[in-house]
């Protein structure tokens, strides 16, 4: 088992920058997801760190080896690709045997390995079988053990969930997470689905546009992200950004309501800004009287969603927010609420760079 | 309610039009033209293994005299051939060399057109689509030329290397185009996880992408082969001795011994022709047909 460090790693396809200096220190053991939207550079640093893309600059390293110049061959890693990359011509067995028959260990330990992986990940009555004979999770299968047989340092799993239906993937998610901690490996888990990471990781990269925007524990990017991007990206509904003027010292004018701040860390940060979001969660708006209310909005859209209600609000003129509510709650188009910020929840961006401000932060670290 | 019903009588019958109308569509367009060639492989089969032949296909009397050229040299008038054997030996030489060649070339090149990044690749496969378009006929003149300035013209053996290497040449292009294709469908995935098996590239090559286009290398093997079989004009253009006669030229010259015409010989012949050509089809139809479907992706 190994650390991945990657320091300053860029790779460039012509002018397109798909990874902009990424840089990353992956604990022993410890499962990372890279979490963005497609075409993220996501899956791009994936291959560098396997060693299928080289770094147009920067450095990898397992370890304290520097691993850029290192063919994948000799990386001791395990992947596992979105589509599964099975070799159709071999049998399960085959497929599973293929590294260690390229390391040429002895026959009965090749078979013991391959048995006992197998059983590990119950798929040891399927080993003369065909790939094109397996259901898709019955293929994922396969593709694990052949990424786990060889005992690898660095476990590298791109979208393996994605191609299952979404009851297998609940079932894989904690499958994973189980056996990646039973094993002890490290783990680089690539997806663009926020829950998979949420649930799966030890901590998250969220990445955009090549770059990392956050990393963090699961709890930090949701409830601390580091700007718009990770804030509008992560939760379901995403988090509303209401944009807002600072007006005088800490009070805020946005569409339909003026919002004032009653202490005086906010009026201190506020000073140094003209436009800034106001950054609320759906499931931190709440319904309250007229008096004691932050704003009033109008209901647009009510979508059932089984435990909960989206309802969609309209603000002002042209605003809308999301929020949710139990859905026993009585919901009618066109009715008016009155609606209340949980204020130890409001989150503030700076408009220009979408950056976080440190508002929020500090009234934690108060609680 | 009022509504109207779905007429149920006139969709089957409608049904039933479009089955026979796909019916008489395959029957003009594939079953009567082909009728004439079916009826001319008929005629040559009933003239080779027959006595006498009246109106060109119906035999009687069956009789292995036309194949006597297989055991006893040919000989017309006073002029002698030579043995068949031998000039099949040239023809198979011919043929198998051009399908070797072929398929080493196009295996590797397609190789590199499909999967690796270099300056003017989409130039050069432009440009062997181009070069296809020719027809080997126009290269005649600048190839006889070519071969006489150095020494190689009429030089037996050598000469019929020459042409070999020449409808290898020829025939390579679309050789590399067609298993382009081949390599095209194997997903970039399927080599990534080789590599990061343990291979390095040209193991991988091996071990996972050769299985995997075989059907193609089957293909242009047979495509090549085939065409160095037929190959006809260089043949007879370059190689002045019989005895380096591949079949095609023979038949060329015997079907020209106009005052011995001999239409049970010539059939037979024909058909010893064509015979590695059915073969080579039979069998490697069946692999063809073996191409991998599934099992890339769920």
């Amino acid at each position: 088992m190994v650390s991945v460090k990657l320091n300053k790693v860029s790779k460039y396809f012509g002018k397109v920058k798909a990874v902009d200096e990424v840089t990353l220190y992956i604990k022993d053991g410890e499962f990372v997801t890279l979490l963005g939207p497609s075409g993220c550079g996501k899956t791009t640093t994936l291959l560098m760190i396997a060693g299928i893309y080289k770094p147009t600059r920067g450095r990898i390293y397992f370890d304290d080896i520097d691993v850029t110049d290192i063919p994948p061959k000799d990386r001791n890693v395990g992947m596992v690709f979105q589509s599964y990359a099975l070799y159709p011509h071999m049998t399960v067995y085959n497929n599973i045997a293929f590294p260690l028959k390229l390391k040429k260990l002895p026959k009965n330990e090749i078979d013991r390995k391959v048995r006992e992986v197998a059983r590990l990940l119950k798929i040891d009555h399927l080993l003369d079988r065909k790939p094109s004979q397996l259901s898709g999770g019955q293929q994922q299968r396969v593709a694990l053990a052949r990424a786990l047989v060889k005992e690898p340092d660095v476990l590298l799993l791109d979208e393996p969930l994605s191609n299952l239906d979404a009851l297998l993937r609940v079932y894989m998610r904690a499958e994973l997470k189980r056996l990646q901690k039973t094993l002890g490996i490290t783990a680089i888990y690539v997806t663009h689905d926020q829950i998979e990471a949420l649930s799966m990781s030890d901590r998250i990269v969220v990445m955009n546009e090549g770059r990392i925007q956050q990393i963090g524990t699961p709890d930090e990017i949701y409830s601390k992200p580091a700007n718009t991007f990770v804030a509008s990206f992560i939760g379901t509904p995403p988090m509303n950004l209401i944009p807002c003027r600072v007006t005088s010292g800490k009070a805020l004018e946005c569409p339909g309501f003026k919002y004032v701040f009653e202490d005086e860390i906010a009026e201190k940060i506020l000073k140094e800004h003209n436009e800034i979001y106001l950054g609320i969660r759906p499931e931190d708006v709440l319904i309250t009287s007229k008096e004691d209310s932050d704003t009033e909005a109008v209901i647009l859209v009510v979508e059932p969603i089984g435990k909960d209600l989206v309802v969609t609000l309209q603000l002002g003129d042209e605003q809308t927010i999301k929020f949710l509510t139990p859905s026993s709650t009585k919901m009618n188009p066109g009715d008016k609420v009155y609606l209340k910020f949980r204020r130890d929840r409001i989150h503030l961006f700076d408009k220009e760079t979408g950056r976080r401000m440190e508002y929020i932060i500090k009234v934690g670290e108060k609680e | 309610m009022g509504k109207k019903y779905i007429d149920v009588k006139k969709i089957k019958r409608r049904i039933l039009l479009e089955k026979i109308t796909k019916v008489l569509v395959v029957l003009f367009v594939a079953v009567i033209p082909s009728i004439p060639i079916w009826l001319m492989y008929l005629g040559l089969i009933a003239q080779a293994f027959s006595s006498k032949v009246t109106v060109g296909i119906i035999p009687s009397g069956f009789t292995l005299k036309n194949w006597r050229f297989l055991w006893s040299t040919i000989q017309m008038g006073l002029k002698k051939y030579p043995n068949i054997w031998p000039i099949t030996m040239n023809s198979l030489y011919l043929a198998l060399g051009t399908a070797l060649l072929v398929t080493f070339v196009a295996g590797l090149a397609g190789y590199a057109l499909s999967r690796m990044e270099f300056r003017g690749r989409t130039k050069m496969m432009e440009f062997i689509l181009a070069l296809h378009a020719f027809p080997s006929i126009v290269l005649l003149i600048a190839l006889f030329v070519l071969l006489n300035k150095l020494g190689l013209y009429g030089k037996g053996f050598i000469t019929l290397t020459g042409v070999m290497i020449t409808k290898a040449a020829l025939e390579a292009p679309m050789g590399a185009w067609i298993m382009k294709g081949f390599f095209d469908s194997i997903p970039w995935d399927i080599e990534w996880a080789a590599l990061v098996d343990g291979c390095n590239r040209l193991t991988a090559w091996r071990k996972v992408i050769l299985p995997l286009v075989l059907p193609g290398f089957a293909a242009v093997a047979v495509f090549a082969f085939l065409a160095g079989w037929a190959e006809f004009i260089m043949a007879f253009t370059f190689i002045r001795e019989d005895r380096w006669w591949p079949l095609s030229v023979m038949i060329y010259h015997v079907i020209g011994e106009y005052k011995f015409i001999d239409w049970g010989f010539l059939a037979a012949l024909s058909l010893f022709y064509a015979l590695p050509t059915i073969i080579f089809f039979i069998f490697s139809q069946k692999f063809l047909l073996r191409i991998y479907v599934g099992g890339v992706k769920g």
